[in-house]
């Protein structure tokens, strides 16, 4: 399994060395890094080559890591049916940054985007209808980002005596329990607050 | 005389107007909370605009904050018709992270338990949507084999609807001895209740007219709108994960895989119906090598809780014991995906792990998403009385489609 995706990992990148950053085979599944400008090229590329013929999309979504320069990852699963095989292919984006919508090379992009972007706030270029998917109408903010809480802002609730559902500030009889899971067990650091000086201290002693 | 004279008055201000609709969000063959907006040319439907999201609660979001042990009950929420399915892919994508090699009879056990999950989904979906078409006697008699089969998943784990049966490294529970001869036994008579069946819709009038010919796919629509499952099949493409990119142990089992011909509703009703009895095979055959496969059920180690009676004796039990169960374990860094053949298609789940013990990120793919992204496309130019038709053939649980 991963000879072949070996080989097809090699033969995207001599066919497009423009748009491969790099590439890799990991538990048997080939992930190429493509730079965004180069997107929209190289999935109309996968899917008309013929040793690639990545011709149904599986899934776009996007990992968000706020400490990075280029937040966002975009990825995309394809998968070929005739050559049995899968591919991921990850872009990395900046906040500002506007992705080429797919959905010209594979209608199915369509939703796919929306959620990206009613999820993570990442615009595209030449979607035809961008609209947030999922989330409540009038909804504001992007839940799946790192900086967005759990709990959200509003909450709805039917209101007797105006006889409709309200909107409200969320109001937590008990705050949200994000565990700690500091584990002196497992090879942790132990991180005290307030005790970062005894490491530089052991490093000058050692 | 007259026709000039309703001329006269077809003026410009009097253009007939598409007639819009609100379908759902309460609608019976909404299959759920679907609010779709229909423009209609009299009967015939020339726009449709589903808004989805009424059932949407976050579940990616939530997966971030919790530990991988505690995310695998929301599995079971998603498609909530076949939880096992679901359950399944998680621990797939977690074994394939780690590494995890699950004992031969967890693997049999899985297997058993997603063919059951698939004759539930498909007696639901053959049966609501013949109900949706008019016909009422074989949601009864459907539901009642979908009663015996929950029993199963109750006796397997405790719960009827939610299993949190799976787990990464195996399965929860050995089955009780008795529990496999049951269902057994019910695989032999199940097919006579699919005889009964087909013997009301197969050739019933009315849902041949009401099925055939309508939402048909063609291989380029499967390409284009990613289908994957039933929908596949049912165009005439033998494309099914179990056969094509075996996972689990269904490489060693012998079963056919049904294809359709024309691509329309009524030939993915034959598809499914033919799926249920191949999936007695497998179910057959799962027994019978369980019968000669005794052995743990869990693969033992950081990812599984030890047995009970080590726990009593061994101190480091009990820490890893309780370890497990607060903490959770570690997942190496790295990203994978994760696919199963779910009743109603590919059903993947992509991960990120950062190597702690939660989920950095945790993407559900689930195949009714995708079919009902394509609802636009396939019901433009049918009457409004096949929409109803046409969900249902799409096999669409909200629970999966807005997470």
């Amino acid at each position: 399994m991963s000879e072949q995706m070996n080989e097809l990992g090699t033969h995207i990148e001599l066919k497009r060395p423009d748009c491969v950053l790099g590439w890799d085979v990991i538990h048997g599944e080939l992930t190429v890094n493509v730079p965004l400008a180069s997107i929209h090229a190289f999935v109309e590329f996968l899917k008309t080559d013929r040793t690639c013929q990545f011709s149904s999309l599986v899934d776009i979504t996007a990992v968000d890591h706020p400490g990075r320069d280029a937040r966002f990852d975009v990825v995309f699963h394809f998968l070929s049916m005739y050559q049995n095989h899968r591919i991921r292919v990850k872009v990395a984006v900046r906040e500002d940054d506007m992705v080429p919508s797919i959905t010209d090379i594979h209608p199915s992009a369509n939703w796919f985007e929306r959620e990206v972007f009613d999820m993570f706030g990442i615009l595209y270029s030449g979607h035809p209808d961008l609209r947030r998917l999922l989330t409540d109408y009038g909804f504001r903010g992007h839940p799946l980002r790192k900086d967005f809480p759990t709990t959200g802002y509003n909450e709805v609730r039917y209101d007797e005596a105006l006889k409709r559902v309200v909107y409200e500030p969320v109001n937590l009889v008990q705050e949200y329990r994000q565990f700690d899971f500091m584990s002196p067990w497992e090879g942790a650091e132990y991180i005290l607050p307030g005790d970062e000086k005894s490491d530089a201290k052991a490093g000058a002693k050692g | 005389m007259m026709d000039a004279s309703f001329e006269d008055t077809l003026t410009g201000e009097q253009k007939i107007r598409n007639f819009n609709i609100n379908f759902g969000p309460q609608h019976p063959a909404a299959h759920g909370v679907l609010r779709m907006v229909l423009e209609l040319d009299g009967e015939i439907v020339t726009r449709a605009d589903p808004h989805v999201g009424l059932l949407h609660r976050g579940t990616e979001k939530l997966m971030e904050s919790r530990t991988y042990l505690q995310n695998l009950p929301f599995l079971d929420r998603l498609d909530y018709v076949a939880p096992m399915n679901q359950e399944h892919a998680w621990c797939l994508a977690i074994e394939k992270l780690t590494g995890t090699e699950i004992p031969r009879r967890a693997s049999l056990i899985r297997v058993l338990f997603c063919e059951i999950g698939r004759v539930l989904s498909h007696l639901l979906n053959v049966t609501t949507q013949a109900n949706d078409v008019g016909a009422l006697t074989p949601i009864l008699w459907g539901f009642e084999e979908r009663e015996k089969l929950m029993v199963f998943y109750e006796r397997a784990c405790g719960s009827r609807l939610h299993a949190n049966y799976f787990r990464p490294g195996g399965v929860h529970q050995d089955l009780p001895a008795a529990l496999l001869n049951d269902i057994d036994a019910w695989a032999l008579e199940f097919p006579k209740v699919l005889d009964d069946m087909e013997g009301l819709l197969t050739e019933n009038r009315i849902f041949k007219q009401r099925n055939a010919d309508i939402g048909i796919i063609s291989e380029q629509d499967i390409l284009d709108w990613g289908y994957s499952g039933v929908m596949v099949r049912g165009s005439g493409l033998a494309w099914d994960l179990r056969r094509s990119q075996p996972y689990e142990c269904y490489d060693e089992f012998d079963f056919q895989i049904a294809i359709g011909k024309n691509g329309d509703c009524y030939d993915r009703y034959l598809v499914r119906m033919a799926e249920m009895r191949e999936s007695l095979k497998i179910i057959h055959q799962a027994i019978e090598k369980l019968n000669n496969e005794p052995g743990d059920v869990l693969a033992r180690g950081k990812l599984t809780p030890p047995k009970r009676d080590d726990m009593k004796t061994n101190m480091e039990s009990l820490i890893h014991h309780f370890k497990l169960y607060s903490e959770g374990f570690h997942v190496p860094a790295g990203e994978v995906y994760a696919a199963v053949e779910a009743p109603k298609g590919e059903f993947g789940v992509y991960m990120v792990s950062d190597g702690s013990n939660k989920p950095y990120r945790a993407k559900i793919r689930a195949p009714g998403f995708l079919n009902m992204q394509s609802m636009d496309y396939v019901t433009r130019g049918h009457q409004l009385a096949d929409v109803a038709a046409i969900i249902g053939t799409m096999d669409i649980v909200f629970g999966e489609v807005d997470r």
